[in-house]
């Protein structure tokens, strides 16, 4: 149930395009630019994110690693919340985005969870979920049509010599049957962004491999071999920065590769959007990441 | 060992047909943390289907695995490894055997008390607890001052207004299922 009253591509943007928007406690916190980046970039091209009011943590993995039951009840808050705003959902978060999308399903199936956890919801906030609402990724709201056809108009700094190896994660894209965002094993949807801008992306072979996710506090063996592989697989394909859509990704991506040697910049695709549309704010972004993006960028003369 | 046996346990549980396993190890070939695991995935459902529950709960395996579903996109009989996995930490728990990498369960808890508590992930909260319960306290220092210099990690908890439902959804959850013990 889309309010997508009028879909006018006009000088000034999609007018009309309304989301209920789920940011997630990362994007408040160690991926506060992905925030900033997602909600300016949405702005400038006319679509509209009205913040679901007093959302809660999805639970993210420890919650399924505790229980089945939390791990489709906290999501699933969020989904009554957003669904009596009428409004279909966007996640930039690749964890939240999967487990809103758990929730949904799990319910919509009528799954013994599910049925279990929209009944106790149903007592604890006075309504149940309906199942109506679609939950979307971030990169599947800009990769619509209107929103591309937006954009040779809209870039003005085209992002030419950039080579990218755009890295996809695991969460956003399996298992397909939940999260039906790209192909699982051979996805394109970063990419296909990326060329809009005027970048180049490479072929490499890491793109859906995983970083390690949370276990950068508890084994951060494990994530610093994981993610120096990924690293490592990026600069053999030929690429100079990585580009994510997962903000446990760019953390562990950003953070655990090695301070004596060469380092590359790992960048959210909602960021390069941003440089792309010339916003000066971009700068401030990347004042937030470990490794400084701004050198490679000002070498190819693009902020 | 249980007088079930443990597959049909855990088909009953979880709904994974183990015992559709051929072991052609594409789950194993795909994981990302085998190199650190002392069982590889194919190896525990194989376990599973011998009703080897003595050997699976001691593993490190089943506290190692990250959830990324690689093995359960590339399952021919369609079975998620990942969630026999979650069954199996929560069955080392509720017997009281001690976690083979007990910092991840730590880790997990102190996340989730955040939640309960404040209905989001406080992050300098849950990150303290977790290292004051596992003394590592000087693993990352320098990484977490470029996260407070970035304020990338707030210093003060937020609460959500409505934190009371967050806290029933968790009564909920100790109540009817099979929250994990200790979790």
């Amino acid at each position: 149930m889309p309010v997508l009253v009028r879909m006018t591509i006009s000088g000034r943007g999609c007018d009309g395009v309304k989301y209920s928007y789920y940011p997630g406690c990362s994007l408040c916190s160690t991926a506060s630019e992905y925030n900033l980046s997602s909600e300016a970039i949405c702005a400038r091209l006319g679509i509209e994110l009205q913040e679901i009011p007093d959302w809660n943590c999805c639970g993210a993995t420890s919650a399924h690693s505790a229980s089945a039951y939390l791990s489709v009840a906290l999501p699933l808050r969020n989904l009554i919340l957003a669904e009596s705003m009428g409004l279909d959902m966007v996640v930039p978060c690749a964890a939240c985005y999967h487990w809103q999308r758990v929730a949904h399903r799990e319910v919509v199936e009528g799954t013994p969870v599910g049925r279990k956890a929209n009944e106790e919801l149903t007592e604890v906030m006075g309504r149940g979920y309906k199942g109506t609402l679609q939950i979307k990724h971030i990169m599947e709201v800009i990769l619509q049509q209107q929103v591309l056809d937006l954009l040779p108009e809209k870039v003005v700094t085209p992002l030419a010599g950039l080579k990218l190896a755009a890295y996809y994660g695991c969460l956003m894209l399996r298992p397909a049957e939940v999260v039906a965002f790209d192909d699982p094993e051979q996805p394109q949807s970063i990419d296909n962004l990326a060329k809009a801008l005027g970048a180049e992306t490479v072929r490499w072979s890491a793109k859906v491999d995983c970083c390690g996710g949370s276990f950068t506090l508890a084994e951060s063996g494990v994530v610093g071999k994981l993610t120096a592989d990924i690293v490592s697989a990026a600069r053999r394909g030929g690429a100079a920065a990585i580009v994510t859509a997962c903000p446990l990704c760019q953390a562990n991506l950003d953070t655990r590769q090695k301070e004596n040697e060469v380092q590359m910049p790992v960048f959210y695709i909602t960021e390069l959007v941003g440089v792309a549309l010339g916003m000066p704010e971009a700068r401030r972004w990347f004042r937030k990441h470990i490794v400084d993006p701004v050198p490679l960028l000002e070498e190819l003369g693009l902020l | 060992m249980a007088a079930v046996g443990l597959a049909s346990l855990l088909f009953a549980e979880t709904g994974q047909v183990t015992t559709g396993c051929y072991n052609c190890m594409k789950c194993s070939s795909g994981c990302p943390v085998s190199f650190a695991a002392d069982l590889k995935t194919h190896e525990v459902i194989r376990l599973v289907n011998l009703n080897r529950l003595d050997k699976l709960l001691k593993s490190k395996t089943i506290w190692l695995c990250a959830f990324c579903k690689t093995c359960k996109q590339r399952c021919p009989n369609d079975i998620d490894a990942s969630v026999v996995m979650d069954w199996l930490k929560s069955k080392a728990l509720a017997d009281g055997i001690a976690p083979a990498l007990p910092n991840i369960p730590v880790m997990y808890q102190s996340f989730l008390q955040s939640v309960e508590k404040l209905g989001r992930v406080y992050e300098a909260g849950w990150i303290g607890t977790y290292k004051i319960k596992t003394k590592t306290f000087t693993q990352d220092i320098k990484l977490g001052l470029k996260m407070i210099k970035r304020r990338k990690i707030k210093l003060l908890p937020g609460r959500i207004r409505n934190y009371q439902e967050i806290r029933k959804i968790f009564a909920c959850a100790r109540k009817n299922d099979n929250i994990r013990k200790g979790l």
